[in-house]
Formats: structure tokens, C-alpha cells, sequence
């Protein structure tokens, strides 16, 4: 599902140039649950940014179903971000004077997801996160693990081929935290794909899966 | 989509209710300034011109004066007068007159209605006259016509402060009147008008008669002055000239000696009135321009703090999906629906402003308030196009920001 051989990326930071990623070779098969652990600066969000198609690498071939994107002008990147991919932000990333409601339903609005199936989508995805009775409260009148689920409701919304998920749990209290990380493990036995950032090693606790990163490069 | 796209976006204008109300007002009180303040400027203009041209537009007034040059055998220092025909002395030889008539003058005329006794300036004219000095009769009323003329009618023409004061707030029209004992029919008063310039004292407190009826009772040998007006206003000098000429030589002046027939030419006037309000209309256009160009720069900074401090918020719709497009038609639609609100609005509320100050019975320092339709729509296309267009480059750069960049805020 996912393919990536030779990744390097590098940022031009005015005279300095900083090589955030070095030839990265990352296979994900669909159903994976894939954990990337690393130091903060070691390039996991670019990684995260890169297979998420938010960003394009300098060099390298990054093949997603089998496309490769490359090729794709923004739009058809929109679309990908859109349809295929569902983020989980360490920073939840709601919008403020959004409800929980109008948060999830985004997604299906840039999709031109017609009025009827959005309205039971979303219905249907806040209760499985259980925010059935959140469903017109603020971001600002939810707690930190209420918000990372209107954001995980928001990732699942389209139904996405993978989910990527950036230090879900960095914002949140050891319960909250946990309680997050068994919502993606139960995520996972449906059969989702995930792929999942954190610096946190007990993450490790929740799938065998893992890689760790540092200094732009894969160590086995 | 583009409905969807409108629901949302209306709906995101309303839940953030601070930020649009304190861009909305920005644009409306813009407009409803610049409206206002033009408005205010042409209706200056407009009244300060009327009370200008209250004694009549483009006239000359003539008088007798003494020579100040020695001509033809006489030592100058002689006084010249008009007789009684050279009014149409004039009209024969001047073919550049228009219209002129003959005006005599006596002061402090004992006039009695009833009990009521005061003295007047009476004047003796011609029909010509009412044109040229602007003598509008009020309604149900007339000015000294040629029938009065050929009839030697005892009627007067009067104005309205005389009416006022002799027959207190009823009607005079077609009730008598004693003027040196001797009765005349009130045939018209003046309407109330603004009157700036004069001689002889405003035409509210005079009374007019017509030549022939004055010359049968007072018999004067000289007239005192003479009014002409040019055929073509813009010929007036050369008139002047050509009636220095005609007069020099039927009373042997010198065709130089400007004191010999002083002319009082109110185009002169017109002419610095016309550089005053020439000055004057681009002094508005400037300050309007001006106006609209803070408004605008308003504008555009709030536009462009906007999308500032909506930069993450674009980051994440980028992220989640929303096409560069989709971002674009959304900013540059909340963009119109606000100037447009908003210049609507300031046009509705100068128009309520102007409905108010024009009930407040102000026109005496500010004439009455004539909402121009041209600068309306002009102001709200300006101010819209400059509100759009403000918008539209923070949009298009929002709409264009690298998705990682915008999301980090």
C-alpha cells in the first residue's frame, strides 16, 4: 500500500540546508499497524508529512496504491488527502468555532458528500468514537481526549485507506493517552491500516510493528 | 458545490460574529462616510450658488455716472442722466441686448393698508425685468405685464416682506393697496429667495410698478438705472462695450471714461464664483478620493490580518482536503458577501441620515440634502471593488500556502 524507496528530503532554511530525511526505504502493507519512534528533530513528521501527501520529497519514489505521486498536480493531491488518507494531529487540529458536528463533517463537504449521507455518516462515526452527545459542544468544551476523538471521527469520516496519526496521545494525560491508543488498537482489529508517530517507547506495548528513526535514517 | 460552499461559508461568517461585525462595520461606516460627506458638498455648492444668483444670473446693471475725461468741448467732471427713452435707445443700437428695461427708484414712499402705515422703495420697471433679476410670483400670482404697460394700470408687484408687514399672513393678491395716497391693486408677490447681492435694497421689502403708470403720476425726467442682460451670456462684454459706445456717443463722452457709466456686470462674478466652486468640486473629488482610499487601506489590513490569523485554519482544511480552489471560492465569497453587507448597509444608513438631517430643517446653513444616485452607486462600486480586491490577494495567497507551512500556523 505503501512504497517508499530512496526517500530524501531536504529543507533550504535560508544558507543552511537541512537534510531532514535520507534515503528512507518504508514498506506498509494494508492492515498494518506501523509505529515510527524517534526523538523529536529525528524526521518523523516529515516522514509523517511526506506519506501523508502534505509534502513532496526532493528526491526519491513515494508509490501510494500503486501511484505514484510524483506525478499528481495539487488537486489530485487534495483528492488523495481527501479520500485516501485520514491525519490525527498531536494538536487536534478542530476548527475553534466549529462544533464536534461541523468538525467531522468537513471532510465529506470537500468531497461533495451530498447532505443525507453526511448527516448519517457522521452520525454513525461520533458514535463509535462515543461523542453521541457531543455531537454541538465547541472544541473549547471538550476535554484533550474528547478532542482527539472529534479528530479521530474526523480522520474516519471518509473512510480512508490509512490513517496516520501524529503523536495522537502527546497532548493528552496517561488515561486519556490510553484510552486513545486502545481506540486505534481496536481500529486496527477492523482492519484499518495505521501508521502511527510518537516519540513515547511504551508505545511499543500496543504493536510489534515498530521502526525507529533517527537523524533522518531507518534504523532497523 | 458552490451552494455548499456558500452554506458553510455563511455559517462560518456567523459563528465568528466579532471579527465579521468589526469588518463589516469597518465597510459600512466608510461608506456611509464618503456618501455623506459628498453629499454635504453638493448641497453647499448647490445653495451657496442659489443665494448667489438670488438678484439674477448674467445681468448688468447700468448707472449714470460722471465724466472723468474732457470730450468733444465739455470739462470733464460733468454728471451724466438717463432720460426715459434710452432704454430703448439701446435695444435699437445694442443688437447683442437680450433684455433690458429702465428701473426708477424713490425711497421711503409712505405706503397705507388700512391702519397700517409704512414706508417702502418703490420701484418702476418693465416686464423684461422679472427674467432678468429672477422676480418668481408665487403661485396664484403675476409679474408687471404688457397690458399693465399699454393700460398704465395702477398695480403693483410687491415683495414678500411687504406683504408681510402690511397685511400681516393673509393673501394680498388682488387687494388694494395706497401708495402717496393713491390706490393700486396687489397683482403678485415675490416667492421667498435667497438674495446675496443687491442695490438698491432687497427685493423683499420693494414694491414694482409699471413704467407707464409711474411716469403718469411722478413724471421723472431721468430714469436711475437701466438693467440689461446679453442675448448670449457668454457675449456679455462685448454688450458692455457696445453700450459704452451707444451711450458715448448720444451723451458725448469719451468711449474710455469708465467712471462716465459705471456697469455693475455680475458675470464677473459668476466667473469667480465659478474658479471658487471649481476649486471647491475638486477639493470634494480629492477629499472623497482620499475617503475611500483609508477606507480601502482599512479594508485590505483587516482582509489581510484575516487570512493571517486564518492561516492554520486553511492549513488543516488543506490537509483534510479542501482544494486550492475550494479555499479560494470560499475567502473571496466571504469577501463579497461582507462588502457587500457592509456597503449596502452604509448606503441605507446615509440615505436614514440624510432623511434625518433634511427633517431638521438645517438647509439654511447646509441647503437640502440631495442624495446624488451617481455617486451612490458610484461610492458602492468603489468601495466593493476595493474590499474584493484587498481580499483577493491574502485569499490567493492562503489558497496557495504550502498545507505544512499553514498548519504549524
Amino acid at each position: 500500500m505503501i512504497k517508499m524507496e530512496n526517500i530524501r528530503k531536504v529543507y533550504n532554511t535560508g544558507k543552511v540546508e537541512v537534510e531532514a530525511l535520507r534515503n528512507v526505504d518504508l514498506h506498509v502493507k494494508r492492515g498494518d499497524f506501523l509505529t515510527v519512534i524517534g526523538p523529536s528533530g529525528s524526521g518523523k513528521s516529515t516522514l509523517m508529512n511526506i506519506m501523508g501527501c502534505l509534502d513532496k520529497p526532493t528526491s526519491g519514489n513515494y508509490a501510494l496504491n500503486g501511484l505514484n505521486i510524483k506525478d499528481m498536480d495539487d488537486n489530485t493531491l487534495s483528492e488523495l488527502r481527501n479520500k485516501e488518507i485520514g491525519f490525527v494531529f498531536q494538536n487536534f487540529n478542530l476548527l475553534p468555532y466549529a462544533s464536534t458536528y461541523e468538525n467531522v463533517e468537513m471532510p465529506l463537504l470537500f468531497a461533495g458528500v451530498s447532505g443525507k449521507i453526511r448527516r448519517e455518516k457522521v452520525t454513525s462515526i461520533l458514535n463509535k468514537v462515543g461523542l453521541s452527545d457531543r455531537m454541538h459542544h465547541r472544541p473549547n468544551e471538550l476535554s484533550g481526549g474528547q478532542k482527539q476523538r472529534v479528530a479521530i471521527a474526523r480522520a474516519l469520516v471518509n473512510s480512508p485507506n490509512i490513517i496516520l496519526a501524529d503523536e495522537p496521545t502527546g497532548n493528552l494525560d496517561t488515561q486519556s493517552g490510553a484510552e486513545i491508543m486502545q481506540l486505534f488498537v481496536d481500529l486496527w482489529k477492523e482492519g484499518n491500516t495505521i501508521i502511527m508517530i510518537t516519540h513515547d517507547p511504551r508505545a511499543k506495548e500496543y504493536t510489534d510493528n515498530f521502526i525507529t528513526i533517527t537523524d533522518g535514517t531507518i534504523q532497523a | 458545490m458552490i451552494f455548499k460552499n456558500i452554506r458553510m461559508i455563511l455559517r462560518e461568517l456567523s459563528k465568528q460574529k466579532l471579527r465579521t461585525m468589526l469588518t463589516l462595520f469597518g465597510i459600512f461606516w466608510g461608506t456611509t462616510s464618503v456618501i455623506l460627506l459628498l453629499t454635504f458638498g453638493i448641497a453647499v455648492k448647490a445653495s451657496t450658488s442659489k443665494t448667489m444668483h438670488g438678484m439674477g444670473e448674467a445681468i448688468c446693471v447700468i448707472w449714470s455716472g460722471k465724466t472723468s475725461i474732457s470730450y468733444g468741448g465739455f470739462p470733464k467732471g460733468r454728471q451724466l442722466s438717463f432720460y426715459n427713452d434710452d432704454a430703448q435707445y439701446l435695444k435699437d443700437q445694442v443688437p447683442l441686448i437680450g433684455e433690458i428695461s429702465p428701473q426708477y427708484s424713490r425711497y421711503d414712499i409712505a405706503v397705507n393698508v388700512g391702519d397700517k402705515k409704512q414706508n417702502f422703495t418703490i420701484n418702476a420697471v418693465w416686464p423684461e425685468f422679472q427674467d432678468m433679476r429672477n422676480m418668481v410670483p408665487r403661485e396664484g400670482s403675476r409679474f408687471i405685464n404688457n397690458l399693465d404697460m399699454e393700460n398704465r394700470r395702477r398695480v403693483v408687484f410687491i415683495g414678500n416682506e411687504v406683504e408681510k408687514t402690511m397685511f400681516g399672513d393673509t393673501n394680498s393678491v388682488g387687494k388694494m393697496m395706497l401708495i402717496d395716497g393713491i390706490p393700486y391693486k396687489v397683482i403678485g408677490v415675490i416667492i421667498a429667495k435667497e438674495q446675496d447681492g443687491s442695490y438698491n435694497g432687497r427685493d423683499k421689502y420693494a414694491i414694482f410698478m409699471p413704467t407707464t403708470t409711474y411716469l403718469g403720476i411722478y413724471g421723472d425726467r431721468y430714469v436711475n438705472n437701466l438693467v440689461a442682460r446679453a442675448k448670449n451670456v457668454n457675449q456679455t462684454s462685448q454688450m458692455k462695450k457696445a453700450i459704452v459706445e451707444a451711450m458715448a456717443k448720444k451723451y458725448r463722452f469719451a468711449p474710455e471714461d469708465t467712471q462716465a457709466l459705471p456697469i455693475w456686470d455680475t458675470t464677473e462674478y459668476d466667473q469667480f464664483l465659478g474658479t471658487f466652486f471649481t476649486g471647491f468640486t475638486i477639493f470634494l473629488g480629492v477629499v472623497g478620493v482620499m475617503t475611500l482610499i483609508v477606507g480601502g487601506i482599512g479594508i485590505a489590513n483587516i482582509m489581510y490580518v484575516i487570512v493571517e490569523e486564518r492561516t492554520s485554519e486553511i492549513g488543516i482544511k488543506r490537509a483534510i482536503g479542501a482544494k486550492k480552489r475550494v479555499i479560494l471560492t470560499q475567502y473571496l465569497i466571504e469577501t463579497f458577501v461582507i462588502s457587500s453587507v457592509g456597503t449596502i448597509a452604509g448606503f441605507l444608513f446615509a440615505r436614514l441620515l440624510i432623511f434625518g438631517i433634511n427633517k431638521a430643517h438645517l438647509d439654511d446653513f447646509v441647503g437640502v440634502l440631495i442624495l446624488n444616485p451617481t455617486i451612490a452607486i458610484l461610492t458602492i462600486i468603489i468601495i466593493s471593488s476595493i474590499t474584493f480586491i484587498a481580499g483577493w490577494g491574502p485569499a490567493k495567497r492562503a489558497s496557495t500556502l504550502d498545507p505544512v507551512v499553514a498548519i504549524n500556523g
